[in-house]
């Protein structure tokens, strides 16, 4: 299954016309366009909700289409399936790793499509054959090792390898970077690249600007399930685009700015206090102080503790060492519960492992947190959840503004949205967000970038951990920088992100 | 209005009993009459409710374990210690006929259920062992502990007070049915009127979410074992009162595969997460009326199971999302107006979206 060698490069291998599909209630998909060349990355943009992942579940026989046409290499197809997309020479790499953690890597890159010897699997012949997709990718990982013993960003390149192993010639990757540090980025884009100047048709979603702007050859723009537009990228600059995916929403950006300047109130009093605090060995034990209207910021690698530092605090790890005041009283925080009892709320980096009931309905999903600390036997009265609903879904403006739909229909911003509200009910004095913009769109991301900055106006103290250093710089107040577990520095809001950079990297420093 | 009650899980198994129920009216034309006789209501329908009463009791705690993502293989062994301690207690007794022995062998044998309720949450919730491993244990040493219990004898008792709980009337209605429905009813009030009903089921789905939402998860996974050793218990006594003798070997045997399939029929996922209890007492029902269909239809006892597994494999498919999907997206496919360049108005006929959900479903 190699590529025709051809001079028909603008041909394209995959083309969809006229696609529409159609939800309960909403157009998640209205005539849209889509034309993949080979040879090309091609970038897909647009707003959480946007149908990005809609037309790309068409594209992978996941959703069967309500009208329009798939043709592959000419030939019109109709996915009963993803397998026979897989056929049709397209494969996937999903945002979330969909992969089995408790299988050995060259299990899961060969899942489906094992050696077999005599009708049973031939095992070395699997970690032979893994071994060398992987060396196609520069990885040095032994395939014999379970997936699940390697940290995310590792699992993802697994993940890639897994969908080269097919030799496809269209490549979809969804969000494929959300996890991955500056190094694998760079690892992925030679990969990329390989693939593509090896005539592969490349698929790639990103809300990472800069990746986008860095790889991809040509774009093509959904806003509200219908396509504005596909474009050359080198004809279509940053605010253009960003125009096109926001239509009128774009001076959001503008505004946080203003508001961040207003929420830098003088030294308030100290909302959670952590003196030594630490877990062996993630977090050497620092000090971490949050005052009252006060956003401070993580800034740090993927692996450097933010997020285990953010656990403790919230009570979700055991501390093995140091002590916690919360509002100058020593607290010991020993569950979430105990956090919680104390005001205290925490969002998640995996919004759907330790984030949404997926089956559970969005007003379930809002009041979950109110309600568990309540207790079973004091239900909310029904007439006080819709008012709670109802606000919470008017103010995070969050879509489809149904509150009966189970909250695993949404899209992944509206899906934070909901989380985000969940603990904003409790009305919490401190809000650790962990990646609360991670994997969704500008516009969503400007909405709750303005919404921290708003609560911390109104008196919250927030801990805010985000791997892209523009969004910790503008929205701190302070910012704590960590590196392997450690605290190697604070600074000011005034602290720019070229600076930050060289903190975390630890150049001049050491 | 009609697409919503077509759309409600609930519509298979009430139309397979429905079913089942018109079979058994072919098959004997009296078998929906009811007649009283010295003021209690006797007829086929009676007695399957009345049999079916311990199956749906056992069901009702099975689908509370099943919803937080568990499940309980011990609840046929604790049918049997129940049952056997009552009995062992009765007989043993100076006055077997007093109320007050009664209700003291009842209370001994469901706080021992009680405890191996405990047994079962503590190994599940404190140390976190499987679920199907953890009731495993009580599975094979329950009915062992029931054996010595009884020494492996059949104890049989002579106690009028007893036998109330199993073959007894009140109000015209065997007491059996009575318990069980006013247990249904407590159950329902207390996880549907309260928060209790939406934290088990959140715990169901997310258990490491509900954590870091402050949902108590070990508590409420504790406390469905400890209800579903309850209700094997209260199973257990009216299984022994009904024959007025404990069977330690018999009594309860395979009960937990009925009570799962209840659940299943009702529509409640293994997986864990959304419950519906009308649903297990129509799991329950269909059960029962296929073992009475079976006597009144006259099949041979070689074919009993096979026709009993051919009925839940109907009913099973016919729930199945991914089933169901096959029907309508046949329908779908052959439905006019898949012309060419499918316009906005062909791709929203008169059923909209039914096709495109039930395709979502079957893929998720």
């Amino acid at each position: 299954m190699t590529a025709p060698p051809s001079g028909q490069t603008t041909a394209p291998v995959v083309h969809l016309r006229d696609v529409t599909i159609d939800f309960p209630g909403v157009k998640a998909l209205d005539n849209v366009e889509l034309r993949l060349v080979p040879g090309e990355i091609h970038a897909l943009m647009g707003e959480n909700g946007a149908g990005k992942s809609t037309l790309i579940k068409a594209l992978t026989g996941v959703y069967d289409i309500d009208a329009g046409s798939i043709t592959v290499d000419g030939v019109e197809q109709r996915f009963t399936g993803p397998r026979q997309a897989q056929e049709a020479g397209i494969s996937t790499v999903y945002q979330e790793v969909n992969l089995c953690p408790n299988l050995t890597v060259a299990e899961n890159i060969l899942l489906g499509r094992e050696p077999r010897r005599f009708g049973r699997i031939d095992f070395r012949a699997m970690n032979r054959r893994a071994a060398e997709l992987l060396g196609e990718l520069d990885l040095t990982i032994d395939p014999a090792s379970t997936l699940g013993s390697h940290p995310i960003a590792l699992q993802q390149l697994v993940a890639i390898a897994r969908a080269t192993a097919v030799s496809a010639r269209v490549l979809i990757l969804d969000e494929p970077t959300s996890s991955l540090d500056a190094d694998e980025v760079a690892e992925l884009f030679r990969v990329m690249r390989r693939l593509r100047d090896a005539g592969t048709a490349i698929l790639f979603v990103s809300h990472f600007l800069d990746q986008v702007y860095a790889i991809s050859d040509r774009m093509t723009v959904l806003r509200n399930g219908r396509r504005v537009g596909e474009y050359p990228t080198a004809e279509l600059d940053r605010v253009a685009l960003i125009a096109a995916m926001l239509g009128h929403e774009v001076e959001v950006l503008d505004e946080i700015a203003d508001t961040v300047a207003a929420s830098s109130t003088a030294q308030a009093q100290i909302v959670l206090g952590a003196h030594d605090i630490g877990r062996a060995p993630a977090v050497t034990p620092m000090d971490v102080d949050i005052h009252r209207g006060e956003v401070v910021g993580l800034a740090g690698l993927l692996g450097s503790g933010r997020t285990e530092l953010a656990r403790l605090l919230f009570g979700a790890d055991r501390p093995t060492s140091g002590q916690l005041t919360v509002d100058g009283e020593p607290a010991a925080l020993r569950s979430p519960r105990a956090a919680i009892a104390h005001g205290i709320a925490f969002s998640s980096e995996d919004r759907k492992g330790e984030g949404i009931i997926g089956d559970l309905t969005i007003r379930d999903n809002l009041v979950l947190a109110l309600q568990a600390r309540r207790g079973f036997a004091r239900p909310l009265a029904r007439r006080v959840t819709d008012e709670l609903v109802d606000r919470y879904m008017e103010a995070l403006d969050i879509r489809p503004r149904d509150p009966w739909l189970p909250v695993k229909n949404l899209s992944g911003g509206n899906q934070q949205k909901v989380l985000l509200a969940r603990w904003l009910i409790t009305e919490p004095r401190l809000f650790i967000l962990d990646e609360p913009t991670r994997g969704i769109d500008v516009g969503a991301k400007a909405q709750i970038q303005k919404l921290v900055a708003g609560l911390a106006a109104d008196g919250m103290g927030v801990l805010f951990i985000s791997a892209e250093l523009d969004e910790v710089a503008r929205i701190s107040d302070r910012i704590l920088v960590l590196r392997d577990g450690r605290q190697v520095a604070e600074v000011g809001s005034d602290c720019s992100v070229a600076d930050l950079t060289t903190l975390i990297a630890g150049e001049g420093a050491a | 209005m009609i697409k919503k009650l077509t759309a409600s899980p609930l519509l298979w198994p009430a139309l397979a009993l429905v079913a089942l129920l018109v079979v058994n009216v072919v098959l004997t034309p009296s078998f929906l009459s009811i007649r009283v006789q010295d003021g209690h209501l006797f007829g086929s329908l009676i007695d399957i409710l009345r049999n079916g009463a311990p199956t749906m009791l056992v069901a009702l705690g099975m689908t509370l374990v099943i919803a937080s993502r568990g499940i309980d293989l011990s609840v046929g062994a604790v049918v049997a210690v129940s049952g056997a301690l009552a009995c062992a207690h009765v007989a043993a007794a100076a006055d077997p006929a007093s109320v007050g022995t009664v209700l003291t062998a009842m209370a001994i044998a469901l706080g021992v259920a009680v405890a191996l309720g405990l047994w079962n949450g503590t190994l599940v919730s404190v140390f976190g062992v499987q679920p199907i491993i953890a009731t495993l244990v009580l599975m094979t040493a329950g009915r062992g502990i029931a054996l010595l219990i009884t020494d492996g004898q059949i104890v049989t008792t002579a106690s009028a007070p007893f036998k109330v709980l199993g073959a007894g009337y009140a109000a015209g209605l065997p007491v059996a049915i009575l318990v069980s429905l006013s247990v249904f009813a407590l159950v329902g009030l207390l996880v549907r009127r309260t928060a209790l009903g939406m934290l088990l089921e959140s715990v169901g789905i997310n258990p490491e979410a509900s954590r870091l939402a402050g949902v108590r998860h070990r508590s409420i996974v504790f406390a469905v074992y400890v209800f579903s050793a309850l209700c094997a218990g209260i199973a257990g006594l009216m299984i022994a009162s009904n024959i007025s003798a404990a069977d330690a070997n018999n009594a309860g045997l395979w009960i937990e595969m009925d009570a799962i399939l209840a659940v299943v029929i009702g529509g409640t996922s293994l997986l864990g997460g959304r419950f519906s209890l009308t649903g297990t007492i129509l799991g329950a029902l269909i059960i029962q009326t296929l073992t009475t269909t079976v006597y009144t239809a006259g099949i041979t006892p070689e074919t009993t199971l096979v026709f009993k597994a051919l009925v839940v494999i109907a009913v099973c498919l016919l729930q199945a999302p991914k089933f169901r999907a096959l029907l309508t997206r046949r329908r779908s496919r052959t439905r006019p107006g898949s012309g060419p360049s499918g316009s906005e108005k062909a791709a929203q006929p008169s059923e909209p979206s039914g096709g495109v959900s039930a395709t979502a479903m079957a893929t998720k």
